[in-house]
């Protein structure tokens, strides 16, 4: 079965708020290099780890369009689509 | 007018400006004001023990490499003033070439004007938009660039990790374009050594192509000195070997051998290497020079080894965070910058230069001090750099 955008969502965010250093306040609105202070490095090694979940590999010029968390999960959704 | 260009620089401004007034001095404009040997250099007028070149075999000081250079100079001139394509090509650039696939064992050789030429050239002549490139996580930045002047989709797998990389290539088992996997034999931060008969295996039974980087592994690792693979025995799995001449060999300038017959056309589409001027002769001729010295001289390799022993187990007993591979490049790990800048300045005044390197260009974004140890170095000179350490970790709190 493939999670939907937002099941996605949430998994992003439950992994995020395991790290003490991501503010508790935030929500699939939020910005990840602006809100959560992720420089480019930590944003590619914090996907890697959501790759490993939902078991899909996302292309580093994908990362480049993502904004919010909801843009992270409507990539990984549609690579997760498109790869089943 | 300026207006608006340089606004995009404004972070990296605040960064630098902090870091300047917090170092005594610019940790990114050292100057070497002389070399006094291979592993003596002048530095703000005193003499200071380097330990942070890539000169492992201390051959850009090579007696033999000089004159081959003095002598090329002298018949040749000083450049070839065009491209391989056009009118760079002199006899010296298909001797060097055909002198490095003997070396190296392999069909084919191509020579580019540097190291990170060779991989931008190679990686964008193999690759496309309709490819997949498979990269380890701490690739060097020449492997992230030549990635992207490639087009190719990137896909990173977790450092030296083969069982990582398997899962990816599985998920992509049904892609249509060509997929190729890269690694390095020694990264350069870190000195971390790839287990490349792992990856062989791995890109044996997804049936993809891997090319490995032996750019800090070349003259090093073997027993001939052809690298990694060489050391584990899989060379024979590996499809493309990139290299470079300006670290053991002591030069400047890259290359890229192959069995695959069909490199032959990389020349006519390989951008990095055409549209630049080709390697100048008296490069070429001490390039030459300095590979014959390796082939000789197996003892340099083995002076390196004993030396990279007694560099990592210096620092190690001395209580500091270095990684576990033997390799030249031993790596001190700290906590946070204002610590690194400290050590390294300290380092410094002491007479002992090492790179300092931060984040993001380090793993774990910790700041390293990067000190790498050469064939050149006598045991004395070793015991020196790793005193000051131990001397500078205790002032600062680091150690008991």
């Amino acid at each position: 079965m493939t999670e939907s955008v937002a099941d996605i969502s949430s998994i992003i965010i439950e992994k995020l708020l395991a790290n003490p250093k991501v503010p508790r306040n935030i929500n699939g609105d939020s910005r990840i290099v602006e809100d959560l202070s992720f420089d480019s490095l930590a944003v590619m090694n914090f996907v890697m780890e959501i790759e490993d979940t939902l078991d899909v590999s996302v292309p580093l010029d994908k990362l480049a369009d993502i904004r919010t968390i909801n843009d992270l999960a409507q990539c990984l959704h549609e690579i997760k689509a498109a790869q089943a | 007018m300026t207006a608006g260009l340089f606004d995009k620089h404004q972070n990296l401004r605040t960064s630098y400006e902090a870091l300047i007034a917090a170092s005594p001095r610019n940790p990114f404009g050292v100057v070497i004001e002389r070399p006094l040997s291979a592993s003596v250099g002048i530095i703000e007028g005193r003499k200071t023990l380097l330990f942070g070149t890539n000169n492992y075999l201390g051959l850009s000081q090579s007696q033999k490499a000089r004159d081959a250079a003095i002598e090329t100079v002298s018949t040749m001139g000083v450049g070839t003033t065009g491209s391989r394509i056009a009118n760079g090509t002199y006899s010296l650039h298909t001797k060097l070439e055909e002198r490095l696939s003997q070396v190296l064992q392999r069909r084919h050789t191509m020579i580019f004007s540097t190291g990170y030429q060779a991989n931008l050239g190679t990686i964008s002549a193999l690759v496309n938009k309709d490819d997949i490139l498979f990269l380890d996580a701490d690739s060097h930045a020449s492997i992230y660039d030549g990635a992207r002047l490639s087009g190719a989709q990137v896909i990173r797998f977790r450092h030296n990790d083969p069982a990582d990389l398997d899962k990816r290539l599985a998920r992509t088992k049904n892609a249509s374009g060509a997929r190729l996997v890269i690694v390095e034999g020694i990264y350069s931060m870190t000195g971390n050594i790839a287990p490349v008969d792992k990856f062989v295996e791995v890109t044996k039974r997804h049936n993809v192509t891997l090319m490995v980087d032996e750019a800090h592994s070349f003259g090093v690792m073997g027993d001939h000195g052809r690298g990694v693979a060489e050391m584990q025995g899989c060379e024979d799995g590996v499809d493309f070997v990139v290299g470079t001449f300006s670290k053991s060999l002591g030069t400047v300038g890259g290359y890229c051998a192959t069995n695959h017959d069909e490199i032959a056309l990389m020349r006519l589409c390989s951008r990095p290497y055409m549209f630049t001027a080709s390697l100048p002769p008296e490069i070429i001729a001490s390039t030459l020079a300095a590979l014959e010295e390796i082939q000789a001289r197996p003892e340099l390799r083995e002076k390196l080894r004993e030396n990279s022993e007694r560099l990592h187990q210096g620092l190690k007993k001395s209580g500091l965070s270095t990684g576990d591979f033997v390799s030249p490049v031993v790596a001190v790990t700290l906590e946070d910058v204002p610590q690194a800048l400290t050590f390294w300045n300290a380092l410094l005044e002491a007479g002992v230069y090492v790179n300092l390197s931060l984040p993001p260009a380090t793993p774990d974004n910790r700041p390293l001090l990067r000190c790498s140890v050469m064939a050149a170095h006598s045991a004395e000179e070793i015991d020196q750099a790793v005193a000051a350490f131990t001397d500078i970790a205790k002032k600062l709190g680091l150690t008991a």
